[in-house]
C-alpha cells in the first residue's frame, strides 16, 4: 500500500469575481520511506501542493476536487478534529526559515515539549526526555541545555536542526520540506540536508522534498515531478529526469544549471517567465516560452503520457527526439 | 582549559536588570522618579490601615467637633490631623490613604476586566477573521462611539434607582469597576487585533498548525505572548484613564459613596466648602489625583518608547 496517493487534486484562489485554478490535476503517488522531490520555478505551486496535503490552505485557497489518499483514508474529506491529529503526529512539515518558524517568545523545551503532549499522554518529565533524544538525533551538542533556550540564542543552522527534531518527535510517516535550506548558507545546507536523508532512511520516513535546486534534489531523491503553473509536466525517477529529460522545460531547467556552462559563456536561461495564475496561456502552459513549439500547442492541453521512462505532458515528445537525433547525425 | 570557566546561571532578577529595558529604564531619570513614587503610593495605600493614625469608616473615631481642622502648616491647626480634617471631623490624611487605595483598586479592576474582554475579543476578531471580524470590530466602534462617561452615568444612575441608594452604596465598587471595565474594552480589543493580524502572518504560526495545534492553544499560547508590549503599554494608560473616570463619576455622585471615600468622592465632599475657605479637603486629594495619574501616564511613555523597536537608541 502506498503512503500518500494524491489523485486529481486542484487547488482554487476564490478572487472578487471568479477563481483562479493553482493546481490543476495533479496526481502523484509516494511509498513508504520514499523521497520525491518537487522542482520548479517559484509561482508553480510547488508550496501550494505541500499546504494542500496538509489541507492546510489558508484562504481564499481552497481544495476544488480531487482526492488525497493518506494511509487509507481522505485527507480532503476528514473532519477537522482527526485532521489535527494527524498534522505533526503522522505528517510533519519543515519550512524555509528557521529564523521565523520558531516562536520566538517560548524556549526550545516548552515547544518540544507542548507539541509532544499535544499529541500524546505524557508527563512533562517524560516529554523532555524524548525531546532530548531527538536532538542528539539531529546531533544537537548539549541537548539539556538546549531545552532552556529560546530561539534567538542559536544559530540558523542549528535553528533548522531544532526545526528537524520537532519534525521528527512524534514519529512521522512523511515529513514534507519546504525549501528547508534555501534560508541557509551553502555549507550548513550541505550539512542539512546531508542529515534529513540519513534520518529520512534510517527511520524510513517519506520525504516530499519542494525545492527549486536540481542539485539537491538529484542527491536526495528518488523521484521526482517537475511542475509548472500549477501542472506536474514530467515526472519518473530522478536519475532519468536528470540525466534525460524529455519535456523542453525541464530541458531547459537543466540546460540553465551554471554548471552546463563553460566559463565566459552566458547561461542558457530559458526566454520569458512563469505566467501569472490568472493570465495562464490556454494549450499547453508553456508555449510561449517554447522553442519546439507548434500550432497544436496553442489549442490543446498536452495529455500526459509515457515516454523514455518518464510521465511528460508535452505534444512534441516525439518531435524533440528526432529533432535531436537529426542533430547529432549532422 | 582551565581559563574556560562556565558562566553561572544569571538570577531572574539580573536578566532582567540586564536586559535591554532595564538598560533604558537605567537610563530614564523621569522613569525611575516615577517609578518610585507610584511605589509609595502603591506600599502607602496597600498599607493603610497599619500607617493612618485613624480609621476613616469606624464612626466611633470621627467627631463632628472636629471638622475642618486645617492643615498642620495653617494657624489654626490641630497637632493631631497632619492634613486637617474634612466637613465631618475625618482625619484627612487618612482618609486619603484608605480613598487611594480604593481608587487604585478600581482602577486595576476595571483595566484587568477591560484587559479581559478586549484581549479574547480582540485576539477572536484577528485571528478567525471574515464575519466575525467585522461583526466584533462593529460593536467595538459603536461602543466607541458611546463616551465612556455617558454610558457610565446612564448606567450608574439607572442601576441607583433601581436598587435604591442604601443597596448601591453598598455594591458601589463592583458597579464601577464593572461599568469602567465595559466602557473601554475596544481600546484593547483594536489594539490586539492589530498585533494578532500581523503575527498570525508569521511563519511560527503556520509552523504550530502544521503540528496539529487547535485554534484556541495557537491563539492563548503562541500569539498572545508575542502581542504581550502594546498590551503593557496600553495597560499603564488604561490603569491611569480608569481612576479618573472613577474620581470624575464620584464627583458627580455616581460613584463611591461619602461613607467611602475614594479620591473623587472626596475631591467632590470638599467642593462645597472651598468657598468657605476649606480649601485643603478638595486640594490635598485633588494634589493625590494628579501625582497618581501623572507617575502612571509617564511610566507608560517610557515604556512605550521603551519597547517600540523603532525607537531603539544605540
Amino acid at each position: 500500500m502506498s503512503l500518500l496517493s494524491v489523485r486529481d487534486l486542484s487547488v482554487k484562489f476564490a478572487m472578487r469575481d471568479n477563481t483562479v485554478t493553482a493546481l490543476n490535476q495533479i496526481s502523484f503517488d509516494l511509498a513508504k520511506g520514499e523521497r520525491l522531490g518537487i522542482v520548479g520555478e517559484s509561482g508553480a505551486g510547488k508550496s501550494i501542493t505541500g499546504f494542500a496535503l496538509m489541507n492546510l490552505l489558508s484562504r481564499p485557497g481552497f481544495i476544488d476536487s480531487g482526492k488525497i489518499m493518506f494511509l487509507g483514508d481522505d485527507i480532503v474529506q476528514m473532519p477537522e478534529a482527526k485532521m489535527r491529529n494527524i498534522r505533526g503526529n503522522k505528517m510533519a512539515m519543515i519550512f524555509q526559515d528557521p529564523m521565523v518558524t520558531l516562536n520566538p517568545v517560548l524556549t526550545i523545551g516548552q515547544q518540544m515539549v507542548e507539541t509532544l503532549m499535544a499529541h500524546r499522554k505524557l508527563s512533562k518529565a517524560e516529554a523532555e526526555q524524548i525531546a532530548i533524544v531527538k536532538l542528539r538525533e539531529v546531533y544537537i551538542p548539549s541537548p539539556e541545555d538546549r531545552l532552556e533556550q529560546y530561539p534567538h540564542e542559536l544559530s540558523g543552522g542549528m535553528r533548522q536542526r531544532i526545526v528537524i527534531a520537532i519534525a521528527l518527535l512524534l514519529d512521522p510517516q512523511l515529513i514534507i520540506a519546504d525549501e528547508p535550506t534555501t534560508a541557509l548558507d551553502v555549507t550548513i545546507q550541505a550539512d542539512i540536508m546531508e542529515l534529513l536523508l540519513e534520518l529520512c532512511q534510517s527511520n524510513k520516513v517519506g520525504l516530499i522534498l519542494i525545492t527549486h535546486d536540481l542539485g539537491v534534489v538529484s542527491q536526495m531523491t528518488e523521484r521526482t515531478l517537475v511542475m509548472y503553473a500549477g501542472r506536474i509536466i514530467e515526472a519518473g525517477r530522478t536519475r532519468e529526469i536528470i540525466n534525460d529529460p524529455q519535456h523542453p522545460y525541464t530541458q531547459g531547467l537543466i540546460n540553465a544549471l551554471p554548471q552546463q556552462t563553460k566559463p565566459g559563456q552566458r547561461l542558457k536561461q530559458i526566454p520569458g517567465s512563469m505566467p501569472s495564475l490568472t493570465a495562464i496561456p490556454k494549450g499547453c502552459p508553456f508555449s510561449p516560452r517554447c522553442e519546439f513549439v507548434k500550432d497544436r500547442c496553442h489549442t490543446e492541453a498536452p495529455e500526459t503520457v509515457q515516454y523514455a521512462n518518464v510521465e511528460v505532458a508535452c505534444h512534441e515528445v516525439n518531435r524533440l527526439h528526432t529533432d535531436k537525433a537529426e542533430e547529432i547525425k549532422a | 582549559m582551565s581559563s574556560l570557566s562556565t558562566p553561572t546561571e544569571p538570577s531572574r532578577w539580573s536578566r532582567v536588570w540586564n536586559s535591554n529595558i532595564g538598560y533604558s529604564f537605567r537610563r530614564n531619570p523621569v522613569a525611575i522618579v516615577s517609578l518610585m513614587i507610584f511605589l509609595l503610593i502603591a506600599i502607602m495605600s496597600i498599607f493603610a490601615p497599619l500607617i493612618a493614625p485613624f480609621d476613616p469608616y469606624d464612626l466611633g473615631q470621627i467627631d463632628i467637633m472636629n471638622s475642618e481642622y486645617p492643615p498642620l502648616w495653617v494657624d489654626g491647626s490641630d497637632a493631631q490631623f497632619i492634613l486637617g480634617t474634612d466637613d465631618q471631623g475625618r482625619d484627612l490624611w487618612s482618609t486619603i490613604l484608605y480613598g487611594t487605595r480604593l481608587s487604585l483598586l478600581i482602577g486595576i479592576c476595571a483595566v484587568v476586566l477591560q484587559a479581559f474582554l478586549g484581549i479574547s475579543i480582540g485576539l477572536i476578531a484577528g485571528y478567525v477573521g471574515g464575519r466575525t471580524d467585522s461583526l466584533l470590530m462593529r460593536l467595538a466602534d459603536i461602543q466607541l462611539s458611546f463616551s465612556t462617561l455617558m454610558v457610565a452615568i446612564i448606567f450608574l444612575a439607572v442601576t441607583q434607582a433601581m436598587f435604591g441608594s442604601e443597596t448601591f452604596n453598598q455594591y458601589a465598587i463592583y458597579f464601577l469597576i464593572a461599568v469602567i471595565g465595559v466602557a473601554e474594552w475596544p481600546q484593547y480589543a483594536r489594539t490586539v487585533r492589530a498585533t494578532v493580524l500581523a503575527e498570525k502572518k508569521k511563519e511560527y504560526v503556520d509552523s504550530a498548525r502544521v503540528l496539529g495545534f487547535g485554534p484556541g492553544r495557537i491563539m492563548v499560547r503562541h500569539i498572545l505572548p508575542n502581542s504581550l508590549s502594546p498590551i503593557f503599554v496600553i495597560s499603564t494608560v488604561q490603569v491611569a484613564n480608569a481612576i479618573i473616570s472613577e474620581a470624575s463619576l464620584s464627583f458627580l455622585g455616581l460613584g463611591m459613596p461619602p461613607s467611602q471615600p475614594s479620591l473623587g468622592s472626596l475631591i467632590s465632599s470638599g467642593f462645597d466648602y472651598i468657598f468657605s475657605g476649606s480649601w485643603w479637603i478638595t486640594a490635598i486629594p485633588g494634589i493625590v489625583l494628579v501625582v497618581l495619574v501623572l507617575v502612571i501616564n509617564l511610566l507608560g511613555d517610557w515604556l512605550r518608547d521603551a519597547l517600540n523597536p523603532k525607537l531603539y537608541k544605540g
